[in-house]
């Protein structure tokens, strides 16, 4: 019985923006200008975050399995503190550090003259932010459960580190790192609070979905449950192709 | 057994019953009008205001309960656009100031105001700078030069809607680099260092006097924000609700928003 209860909690909100969707008006607000831009935008920044978080969370969940150093414990937890930290804090905290006049922003304006706030970049730092953490986690809960003597069987054969984590480990552990990526992108694309706190918001550059939707509810409902039906079909569809194909090997 | 759960549940009905009379005592100390600022209300007041209004309405709720003993005023700040939409959805309040006539118009609309909304306040724009002025900003024109950032209020907010009026009588053409949910958080862009100018309200720029400077501007008088307040038809406290839209119409009220750069109405 809870489970239905848990069930139906879940499922219920997302039935209700089905019914009350405008159906008859569907077409002509989808071709709007403004919604596919920001669906475009999304959809870019949260592949990059995710493209972003493999390129550094892959070796820093290797550090965290595999090797043994003082304070190890004490890393994991700060890695995973993006996780529960709530994402508005998440921005004003990126803003101290990247923004025109942070820790490293300043230095970077004053170097490159380039700043991360109210660009795309910077909604791709954000999002990155949010949504590494969950690919680290998963990557390294499937790198210890992977058996290390195969590496190391690997090497004594002959095989470099890099050519063994390559051809053994990563093959052993790609539903982990899959099931992260997956993770770790949709996360991205639903991110509100460290966006519109470090990147701001303008139509094509930093406003999101999440950005697009909440907006609109100002001005238009419709306009919004338009928005948000788009946002659920692509990520369900995503979701759904994803699943099928790599978590299920 | 059972003596002890009908004790327990005898025990509750006596104790909502109370409640409820407490409650109802608020029905019977109707204000006399709106000129009277001492009479009536008790209990808890929710105020919904524009974020501009923050640190003048903090003022005047402190002024309101000492001069209504029994009273506790709430206030919810945010961009006038947004919590006129949560009121149409049903948010529980007593009032709503918004800073434009426009807002109001949506909650007045979806008839959820009790009566005509009065105008209490007027705001004019000015442009927030950091301290110090450090680009030398003087005039709308400047924030037209490539190399300045501004943060502008998003169009459905009255600041922003505003801030396209007066830009519009200037005829000067500013892309922002961000479009904020209210006046508030364009201000904190400035203080942030983040961006080089905002156009906010006169009153901002005065109550953040320690981080920003306002510099004015003549065109922002043709682009003043009239503030309309009303009580709302479901609140939860009518009598407060009208209580404490009269008090804000008072003098006392009104020497609190003149001093924080608001105009008389």
């Amino acid at each position: 019985m809870p489970a239905l209860v848990g069930l139906a909690f879940l499922v219920l909100p997302l039935a209700g923006l089905l019914v009350r969707a405008p159906w008859s008006s569907l077409p002509a607000r989808l071709a709007e200008p403004g919604i596919l831009a920001a669906l475009r935008l999304s959809l870019l920044t949260s592949t990059l975050a995710t493209a972003v978080s493999l390129a550094l969370g892959v070796p820093l969940a290797w550090l965290l399995a595999r090797t043994a150093f003082p304070g190890r414990r004490l890393v994991r937890a700060l890695v995973t503190v993006p996780l529960v930290l709530p994402p508005v804090v998440g921005g004003v905290a990126l803003l101290l550090v990247f923004g025109r006049r942070g820790l490293l922003g300043g230095w970077l304006d004053a170097t490159f003259g380039f700043t991360l706030p109210f660009t795309t970049v910077g909604v791709v730092v954000a999002e990155a932010f949010v949504a590494m953490p969950f690919l680290v986690i998963s990557v390294e809960g499937a790198l210890r459960g992977a058996d290390a003597r195969y590496e190391e069987a690997a090497a004594t054969l002959g095989a470099s580190r890099w050519t063994a984590f390559r051809r053994v480990t990563l093959p052993m552990i790609a539903p982990g790192v899959a099931a992260g990526a997956v993770l770790c992108w949709a996360r991205a694309l639903g991110e509100f609070g460290a966006t519109i706190t470090f990147a701001g918001n303008f139509p094509g550059r930093t406003q999101t979905m999440p950005l697009a939707v909440y907006l609109a509810l100002e001005q238009d409902l419709d306009a919004a449950i338009v928005l948000s039906l788009l946002l659920l079909v692509v990520s369900v569809a995503v979701l759904a192709a994803l699943r099928d194909k790599w978590i299920f090997t | 057994m059972r003596a002890r759960l009908l004790a327990a549940v005898a025990l509750t009905a006596v104790l909502a019953s109370t409640a409820a009379c407490g409650g109802g005592d608020d029905t019977a100390t109707a204000p006399a009008g709106g000129a009277s600022s001492a009479a009536g209300g008790s209990g808890a007041i929710t105020v919904l205001a524009a974020a501009s209004l923050t640190e003048s309405f903090n003022q005047i709720g402190k002024d309101f309960e000492a001069a209504n003993p029994g009273t506790k005023v709430t206030f919810s700040y945010g961009g006038s656009s947004t919590l006129a939409q949560q009121i149409t959805a049903g948010a529980p309040a007593d009032v709503f100031a918004s800073a434009s006539p426009a807002t109001m118009k949506t909650v007045t609309d979806a008839g959820d105001g009790a009566g005509t909304p009065v105008t209490f306040v007027k705001n004019q724009l000015v442009i927030a700078v950091p301290k110090g002025n450090p680009k030398g900003i003087t005039s709308l024109a400047a924030l037209a030069k490539s190399d300045i950032k501004v943060a502008l209020c998003a169009e459905p907010v009255p600041c922003g809607a505003a801030a396209k009026k007066a830009l519009a009588a200037a005829n000067v053409k500013v892309t922002p680099v961000t479009q904020e949910q209210d006046v508030k958080a364009a201000l904190a862009k400035v203080k942030l260092g983040e961006v080089d100018a905002a156009l906010v309200y006169r009153t901002d720029a005065k109550a953040a006097s320690s981080d920003v400077d306002g510099i004015e501007f003549p065109e922002s008088a043709q682009a003043i924000n009239e503030y309309p307040i009303v009580a709302l038809k479901s609140a939860p406290n009518a009598a407060g609700a009208a209580a404490f839209v009269g008090y804000v119409q008072s003098a006392a009220a009104l020497k609190v928003l003149t001093d924080a750069g608001f105009q008389q109405p």
